[in-house]
This record gives C-alpha cells, structure tokens and sequence, in this order.
C-alpha cells in the first residue's frame, strides 16, 4: 500500500519539508511505498525577506520568485491546484479545479496573508503601504522616491504580523536611505508600536532604545490604531490619539487561509502542540510556518526549523517507530540597522535572544544568506 | 470582589510575551462600550502590562484574579 504525504503550500516551511522528506525516505519513495505531494496556486516560490530591499530600490519585486519545480527535488510531485477544503475525518481534500484527493500524511503550510482591509481606512487606494508582497513594496518605492519632506510614520498595527524584525529594519534603513539622499533634516520619522515598549521581543526593545534616539526616530508605544483617515492624514488610535502622518508605512493585520477555520483545524491561526507540531483537532495532520498558533514569531526560519521536526516525526510513524523529534521553538532573524550595518537574534521558547552590536560584517551575511537561501529552500542548508 | 460575570472570555495562556496584551486589544477592539472581557493569562508580565494599557485607553480595570497557574484579568470596555 503506498502511504500519501501531501503537503498544502510551496512557501519555505512547504517546500523545505518536500524536499527532506523524499531525501529522508529516499529507499520507501523510491520502492512506490510512499508519495510527496505539494498542492499549490502559485508556481513560483516566493522569498518574502527579499520585499524589505524593494522600496529602496535594492532589489526588483522578481528576484523573490523562482520556479517552484526549479527548487524541489525530482521525486516531489507538485499539484497546481488551490485547496478548498479539507476533510479531516475523511483524510481528503477538495482542489478548486473540482477533483480532489486522499493523504494519509498532511502537511499545512498556507502561511500568513496582510489584510490590510481588516483596519479601517487602509486597503486599496486608500494610505498605508507596507512591503510584504511584490506589488505594494513596489509602489512604496515610488511613494519614497518623491517623499523629500515631511512626517514619515512606520505604524505597527498587526501583532502578530510576519517578519518581526521587518518594522524595526525598515525604519533603520529608511533614516539610513534618507540620510544618504541628502534629505533627512527634512524628514520627521516616527514609529509607533502597540504595546508599552518598542518591540514585543524585550531585548530587541532594548536594543532600539539608545540606536532610535540617537538616529532622532521619534517613538509612540501603546499606539493601537483604530481607523485612518487618508484624506486628512490621520490616524486615531484606540487611545484616544490623533496622529498626523505625510507618507504612511503601515505593518497590515495578517489573517490566516479561511480554510483552517472551515476545517476544525483552529478558530483562527491553525492550532498545534507547539513541540509537535501535530493538529489539536485532527490526527496525521500537522501545521509548519506561519499558519500556526506557536507561541514564536511568523518568520521563515521558524518554519525551516520547524519542517524539519515535522519530516522527522512523520518519518518515524511511516516506518512504524515512535516519534522523537520536538520543536523548541528555534528562531533565528537578521536585523538591519540602517543600509549598511546590521545584527541578528537567536532565541526559542524558553531562551531570549541576545541583541549584539550591529556591524557591517551581519549586513554582508544577511545579503550572502538571502543569496543562498535558494538552497535552503532545496534543504540542502 | 464579589464574582464578575465576563461577556467575553480571552483565553491566551500559553500565549508568549506580548501575546495576551495584543489577544485582549484585539478583543476590545471588536466589542461593544460595556462589555465585560476576561482575558486568561499565564505571563506574570501581563499583571503590570494590561493595567497600564487599560488606564491608558482609558477602559475599566475590574478585577486580577490570581488562579495559581494563571490570571483572570476583567476589563470593562468603556
């Protein structure tokens, strides 16, 4: 009997699992005792840290995409279809082409979509830009390219939200940007977090301290923002603030596919054991990335880190042994601190990260590693 | 404090540092003037940092129950 590993979602933690799984049960594949399926809508892969580098004209939003068949090993089958539902009870998925399909292993992986329209007066033709797709990073380097005065806000509204070193990177490397263009005397910066210090990871709120005064960044913390008014350039805030803004950077809301919600799989973000990463509502499914409830950050290493215990664990039960692989919550984020120095943080559930001195010799890693980070997509690293 | 009967309940236990505060601002922000919310909390730093936030925005701190693995912090949405 041939046992079904599919896999829905070709972002990291999709594609990185694919790839260990035939290369762990190589000989089961290679018999026909197991398959790997991805199910995915979008034939690229998309390298999302690559967006950070676009409003400052560093990077075009296409050199986050390659191939998804380009990066997955030839024993990996790719079905490109969108998943519609799942049926846990059943072990089956309905695709939107109308067919659908048996797993016997499943793998979700849908990551975390902005949705920006969740805060009132953001969205479509409306303020806020933000950098976490292609398209909007794009038009925020045009907003940019012009922008020679006047008060720039970055506004962390979504908690939890992708990347949580994006904000505090973007707004270092926007002083840097402007500093560089001969324009930031003329330009006010202020960033503005929701709860009571800069950042939700404390060393790193720390670390911002001294590096935002010293760069002149203005800070607004307990800022919750209601609604924007993008006519008059103002954001009101759940206490009471009213905020004028020239050019707004607005990190979104992010909402998880309506499908995990649709399947019993959690009444928001998927819900897992956070060492096992197996469903609380379902058996033989598991959640990896961004699309989970785990108390760590949305961000790509979680999710190579993560697919990797997955992989393991699934591995152990087709070959009838009792799994041993635990997530401990392994995170590891580059920070840049302007456009040409830059830090990174190590930390899991049970230890905080220690923020060192930014330097450029991080800035070059963090550019070499986003290089290279096509292998890691391979798993090869 | 006599019992407090909550509209709502927010249940962020096992929700790691800033988890809980954002869990119960995310759950203010959706109900109405009035409403009672029970956020449930197993981070100590939540005892100083929902407090600060509700007087901040100017909600209503009812009560902190101490429930020996968790809290049960009752806010009142002005």
């Amino acid at each position: 009997m041939t046992e079904e590993i599919v896999i829905i979602g070709g972002g990291t933690g999709g594609t990185v699992a694919a790839n260990r799984l035939v290369e762990t049960l190589e000989t089961e594949v290679d018999a026909g005792e197991v398959t790997v399926t991805i199910v995915t809508d979008d034939p690229d892969h998309v390298y999302k840290p690559t967006f950070l580098y676009v409003p400052f004209g560093k990077k075009e939003p296409e050199d986050a995409r390659r191939p998804l068949v380009d990066l997955v090993n030839r024993r990996v089958d790719i079905v490109y279809d969108r998943v519609t539902a799942i049926d846990t009870d059943a072990k089956s998925l309905d695709l939107r082409d109308g067919a659908s399909m048996d797993y016997d292993y499943l793998v979700v992986g849908t990551g975390a979509i902005p949705d920006p329209e969740n805060t009132p007066g953001l969205g479509a033709d409306q303020d806020g830009h933000y950098f976490y797709d292609g398209e909007a990073a794009a038009t925020l380097r045009e907003e940019l390219a012009s922008f020679d005065e006047g008060h720039l806000v970055l506004s962390v509204i979504g908690t939890p939200h992708v990347c949580p070193a994006a904000p505090v990177e973007f707004t270092m490397m926007v002083d840097s940007w402007l500093e560089k263009r001969g324009v930031r005397e003329d330009v006010e910066i202020t960033y503005t977090y929701p709860i009571n210090r800069l950042h939700g990871v404390k060393p790193v709120a720390e670390w911002m301290v001294p590096r935002f005064e010293e760069r002149d960044i203005n800070t607004e913390t307990f800022f919750n923002v209601e609604s924007v008014d993008s006519d008059a350039g103002v954001i009101n805030t759940l206490e009471g603030k009213e905020f004028e803004y020239d050019l707004l950077v607005a990190i979104p809301e992010f909402k998880p596919a309506s499908l995990i919600a649709e399947a019993g799989l959690g009444d928001d973000w998927m819900e897992v054991n956070k060492h096992t990463l197996e469903s609380d509502h379902a058996e033989d499914v598991w959640g990896i990335g961004d699309i989970t409830n785990i108390p760590t950050s949305k961000a790509g290493s979680v999710a190579h880190y993560a697919s990797g215990v997955v992989v393991d664990r699934i591995a152990s039960e087709i070959r009838g042994q009792t799994p041993t692989a635990h997530f401990e919550g392994d995170t590891v984020c580059f920070i840049e601190a302007g456009m040409d120095e830059g830090t990174y943080i190590k930390f899991d559930y049970e230890n905080a990260p220690v923020v060192r001195d930014e330097n450029k010799f991080i800035h070059w890693a963090k550019l070499a590693y986003n290089e290279s980070y096509w292998l890691t997509a391979r798993g090869l690293i | 404090m006599a019992d407090i009967e909550a509209d709502v309940t927010v249940d962020a236990r096992g929700s790691a540092c800033p988890g809980p505060l954002m869990d119960l601002i995310g759950k203010i922000k959706s109900v109405d003037s009035g409403t009672v919310v029970e956020l449930l909390t197993g981070d100590e730093g939540s005892k100083n940092d929902v407090p600060e936030w509700v007087e901040e925005a100017g909600h209503e701190l009812l009560d902190t129950v101490d429930e020996g693995e968790y809290y049960s912090i009752y806010v009142k949405k002005s």
